[in-house]
């Protein structure tokens, strides 16, 4: 749910990313947070346990420059990804905008999608959202490790709606300011429709 | 949609603001400030210079949203007041007409007592406020202040 202020003539959205655990959706906001001139970032916030894994969630505040006066700024979350927070991705799905799922290349994380993807579904469904209405990106992400599933099969299983989708390898940071820019641009048309 | 989305306009903005202001005086707190439930700062007051409003309002709905669960579990419908206390600072936390959280920081020059008083009478003006805010939201005849916008702002927008 954005949120519009007229008085400090502010957009403001929430874009969720989502995706099985060490898909690399914490390395996407610390690429974005790096690469981000000071002026337009807030502070990374990671909330993780001591094996680094993330616990509650990522949270990066951006803004992304002006549209007819109004500061559209974005707020990007991530979910931890493992099975038993699902109470915690729940939480963050409240008042999301936009949703980029993260998708892990490689063979033998093929399962791990599809049950993640199901899983964002159920959850959205369960706060009244439905994925095929909500602006929504797909990430093929880790394209840089040898065992990578072909990009046909990933589309095929994965993208079965056709929304926008990009090869990345987070950690050298390919793919990553596509895959945010396409979600904003969405999430922005969106709310000119009138959301 | 949800939720009907937040629009917060001047008027409403200005009260919201006059409220906070009020309860930093009449709480003698050191700051006080508004988020929605999905971690958006709406108005902050006192001293909030040298403070991380932005991350501070994510980790409080963060929070709100993680004791909601607690109250979920308990069948209980929300725990509307918490309070945390440390060696100097203190944060009281309220919920206010189960959409907005009203955070008070205070240290030894209130008390627990005081803010508790004053987070009372502020929590009643804020409902006002915000019922109004909801329903202009939901006047069928509200224009989106976005309509206006073109593909090719949006486009702008990531052509640098
Ligand atoms: N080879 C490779 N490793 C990656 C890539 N993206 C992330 N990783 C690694 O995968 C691990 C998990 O990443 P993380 O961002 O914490 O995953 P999260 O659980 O989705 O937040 C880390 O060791 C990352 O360095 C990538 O594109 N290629
Ligand atoms: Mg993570």
């Amino acid at each position: 749910m954005s949120f519009i202020n007229y008085s400090s003539r502010e957009i403001n959205c929430k874009i969720v990313y989502y995706g099985p655990g060490l898909c690399g959706k914490t390395t996407n906001l610390q690429y974005v947070y790096n690469r981000t001139n000071p002026d337009a970032k807030g502070k990374m916030i990671s909330l993780a346990t001591e094996t680094e894994r993330t616990l509650f969630f990522d949270f990066l505040p951006l803004s992304l420059g002006e549209i007819r006066g109004f500061k559209t700024r974005f707020h990007l979350y991530t979910v931890p990804g493992q099975v038993f927070y699902d109470a915690s991705r729940k939480l963050i799905l409240k008042g999301v905008d936009g949703v980029v799922f993260v998708a892990d290349s490689q063979i033998e994380r093929m399962e791990a999608n599809i049950e993640s993807v199901e899983n964002l579904r159920d959850n959205l469904a369960e706060q009244g959202y439905d994925l095929d209405k909500l602006p929504y990106v797909i990430q093929y992400n880790k394209r840089d490790l040898p065992n990578v599933a072909d990009l046909n099969e990933l589309r095929s299983v994965l993208n079965t709606t056709n929304v926008p989708d990009f090869e990345a390898v987070a950690t050298k940071g390919n793919g990553v300011f596509d895959t945010l820019k396409a979600t904003a641009k969405l999430v922005l048309t969106e709310l000119k429709k009138g959301g | 949609m949800v939720q009907p989305q937040i629009v917060m306009y001047e008027e409403e903005f200005n009260q919201i603001q006059s409220v906070c202001e009020k309860l930093v005086r009449d709480a003698n707190a050191i700051v006080v400030f508004i988020v929605d439930k999905n971690g958006q700062l709406i108005a902050t007051a006192g001293e909030y210079e040298n403070l991380d409003t932005t991350s501070l309002a994510s980790l409080t709905a963060g929070n709100i949203a993680a004791t909601g669960g607690m109250a979920k579990v308990l069948k209980e419908n929300e725990f509307a007041t918490q309070f945390h206390e440390g060696e100097h600072q203190n944060v009281h936390i309220q919920i206010v007409g189960q959409r907005v959280i009203l955070v008070v920081i205070f240290d030894e020059r209130s008390s627990l007592g005081l803010v508790r008083l004053r987070v009372r009478k502020a929590n009643q003006a804020l409902n006002q406020i915000f019922e109004i805010l909801v329903e202009k939201a939901q006047d069928p005849n509200a224009s989106s202040p976005l309509e206006e916008i073109t593909d090719d702002d949006i486009d702008n927008l990531f052509n640098d």
